[in-house]
């Protein structure tokens, strides 16, 4: 490969000298490698490895569905700055879901579906590729499809403030690498609802069209809002949100799911393991 | 208020710059061609940036590994960082990124042809980061030093994103070749397909490239295409074999007299009849840019709606 | 401006320090709609959000800039602004070689 030929520079000229080391946003020194390498994954006294491996696996659900939803905006977005945007929330929301599939594998493997004798698959992508719909416990909110930008903020905004809420919570867990994973996700989530927030105050107030966009994508999601668990002080921030941007709470009933999940979610999983489940014995 | 200097000594000024290889900034006096010759090229580049994320993109959500998912989405992110870095360099000379945009949905500016071939398999992530990124990086390295200063300098972010890029395609092959039959089929059909439209990145042979010979002389193309496409068979020949590949081309062998190998001719005809608009996908992917345009056009219009009022509130 | 009439966002120019004792030095722009919005782009594109990083955000339009080379033709009257092409300014489509 051709050297690149740049300017030593004095480091006071480059902006760059601090931020280009040891930086895992920046995608040329990204390690993408096992999400848990190196990290204690026994299960701590008295906590029952089953049901935190179960708890991990929806949470993982939520984050990995919700970043193929994002993900699907990359090259549509209304601006490239909103492309990049959109993909550093999904980015975030993976590197969540992969914490938390391998924290579910390792705390259970008996979650983990059977693969083919040999299979060099690792334990979070079989989680991921080669579960069927019924066996995601994600909530129905993430896997809707995404609507236009309005929609996709409003989504963003409820996930993100509920998220946030709980994962302030999780980082007193009494799992380690649980509130590690929860640490890590605080600032992230505070990115989410902050980016989120910002657009949902601009749309409400921006142009009629942007407001009537708005609302009409908020009342959609905000019946589905209910799964993602019972949280007060969720509901004070989103209250707080809509009263700054002047839009009242949509009068929707909560959506009875009956527990299951949508007529969307087995439409995105056939793309998300399309290729996956073509080479069970395939190495990536 | 300075006196008008006369445009003769200007562009004597301006000639003397670029030959001792110093930068022209974007408010130093330039004659108009090269100022046309630079964003047209830059504005090329930034296209190419932006229409390639289309091709790769759509396998973001069909990615084998989270792994692999995340490998993608942060690339074809970094995509769009390189297409607004480059759009920037070109706003420096006053055209903004909407004019662009709009001369590429009329089809008035071109982008790279590589984008107008289809991404097929999984295989084709490797294959467009180890040869399309791979080729783009022996065009772009030298243009770090590009006389236009705001070019020059996105360049060398640039340069450095796309090595990784082009690693994280090479590794893929790689790992794909390690693994099943079918993995492998995948990568040497990806490979053949790929191969060809790979040397039509370096352009036309220098004997029909007519800008080449004003755009060297005013330091903004460094090298001739045939130059470039040579350097980058040479340095992809032993790639290939390391990962056990072919190359699709029966001339392709070492000269020892050239110290550099001998390779066929890409098929020009198909080359032009691509740039012209007829390649498998041009229409989808300026369809495609052309969508995601119209469906934001409300949002940026409401955003702008918002500053204003803002601005009126504080006022 | 005409280009609130089309709805195209502003150009900011991008100011990073990147690690404390530096100066803030250019890194290059990008479009925003207002100067809050510019910060959280400039987070998104420059610095991917590297924390503890500080940015600086200006329109393009608000920098004053000396000119470049005293023999500058046009140090005055509008050699005081970043832009100073005629292609900074709406020209219709259907007039000919602009």
């Amino acid at each position: 490969m051709p050297e690149i030929h740049t300017h030593e520079a004095d480091e006071h000229d480059s902006a760059y000298a601090g931020l280009l080391v040891n930086d895992a946003h920046w995608a040329f020194g990204t390690d993408f490698e096992d999400p848990l390498a190196g990290v204690d994954t026994t299960v701590p006294e008295g906590i029952d490895a089953h049901e935190l491996a179960t708890y991990c696996l929806r949470l993982g659900d939520d984050a990995l569905i919700l970043s193929q939803r994002l993900s699907e905006w990359c090259s549509r977005a209304p601006d490239l700055e909103e492309d990049i945007a959109l993909a550093n929330v999904a980015l975030d929301l993976l590197g969540q879901a992969r914490l938390l599939l391998a924290r579910a594998a390792a705390a259970d493997p008996s979650l983990v579906p059977a693969l083919p004798e040999g299979s060099p698959v690792p334990p979070e992508d079989a989680l991921a590729f080669f579960r069927d719909d019924r066996e995601f416990r994600n909530a129905c909110l993430v896997e809707l499809p995404n609507g236009d930008f309005a929609e996709t903020v409003g989504r963003i905004l409820v996930f993100a403030t509920y998220r946030l809420s709980l994962f302030q919570r999780l980082t007193s867990h009494p799992d380690a690498v649980l509130r590690a994973v929860a640490a890590k996700g605080v600032k992230e989530l505070t990115y989410h609802r902050d980016f989120a927030g910002r657009w949902f105050l601009t749309l409400a107030r921006g142009s009629d069209e942007s407001r009537r966009r708005l609302e009409a994508g908020l009342a959609r999601t905000w019946a589905y809002r209910h799964e993602l668990g019972e949280d007060d002080e969720a509901e004070l921030v989103l209250e707080q949100v809509l009263a700054t941007s002047g839009i009242a709470a949509p009068d929707v009933r909560p959506i009875s799911t009956g527990g299951r999940h949508t007529e969307h979610l087995s439409r995105l999983l056939a793309e998300m393991q399309v290729v996956a489940r073509q080479h069970p014995m395939g190495v990536w | 208020m300075s006196s008008a200097v006369a445009e003769p000594e200007l562009a004597a000024q301006f000639d003397a710059t670029v030959r001792r290889k110093d930068r022209i900034e974007p408010r130093d006096w330039m004659p108009d061609a090269y100022r046309k010759t630079v964003v047209r090229q830059v504005a090329q580049h930034a296209h190419s940036e932006i229409i390639g994320m289309q091709p790769e993109g759509q396998w973001i959500g069909r990615a084998p590994s989270l792994r692999r998912k995340a490998i993608l989405l942060a690339k074809v992110q970094d995509e769009a960082g390189h297409g607004l870095y480059l759009y920037s360099a070109t706003e420096t000379l006053g055209v903004s990124r909407d004019e662009l945009t709009e001369m590429l949905i009329s089809g008035r500016q071109k982008y790279s042809s590589i984008f107008n071939y289809p991404a097929l398999s999984y295989a084709d992530v490797g294959t467009i980061g180890w040869l399309v990124d791979g080729a783009a990086i022996c065009n772009q390295v030298p243009l770090c030093r590009t006389s236009f200063g705001p070019y020059g300098r996105a360049m060398i972010r640039i340069c450095k994103e796309e090595s990784f890029h082009q690693r994280q395609g090479f590794e893929l092959l790689m790992t794909m070749m390690r693994g099943t039959d079918e993995q492998r089929a995948m990568v040497q059909e990806s490979v053949n397909r790929f191969w060809w439209p790979a040397l039509m990145m370096f352009g036309p042979p220098d004997d029909a490239s007519p800008n080449t010979e004003q755009s060297m002389a005013w330091g903004i193309k460094t090298h001739t295409n045939d130059e470039l496409r040579q350097r980058f068979v040479d340095m992809s020949v032993p790639q290939a074999k390391a990962l056990g590949v072919t190359f699709p081309d029966p001339d392709l062998k070492w000269n020892e007299e050239r110290q550099a190998h001998d390779f066929g001719q890409p098929d020009w005809d198909e080359f032009w009849d691509v740039v012209k608009g007829n390649g498998p996908c041009n229409a989808q992917r300026i369809a495609h840019r052309k969508q995601a345009c119209d469906d934001g056009a409300w949002v940026r219009e409401a955003a702008m709606a918002f500053a204003e009022k803002q601005k009126v509130a504080t006022a | 401006m005409s280009d609130e009439v089309r709805g195209e966002w502003p150009l900011y120019e991008v100011f990073v320090r990147g690690k404390r004792g530096l100066n803030h030095v250019h890194v290059g722009s990008l479009h925003a709609p207002d100067d809050a919005m510019a910060v959280r782009h400039a987070r998104d594109v420059y610095t991917r959000r590297n924390e503890g990083v500080s940015i600086w955000v200006v329109r393009s339009d608000a920098i004053t800039a000396s000119s470049p080379d005293e023999k500058d033709p046009l140090f005055a009257p509008s050699g005081d602004k970043v832009y100073r092409h005629p292609t900074f300014y709406e020209i219709p489509d259907n007039v000919p070689h602009m």
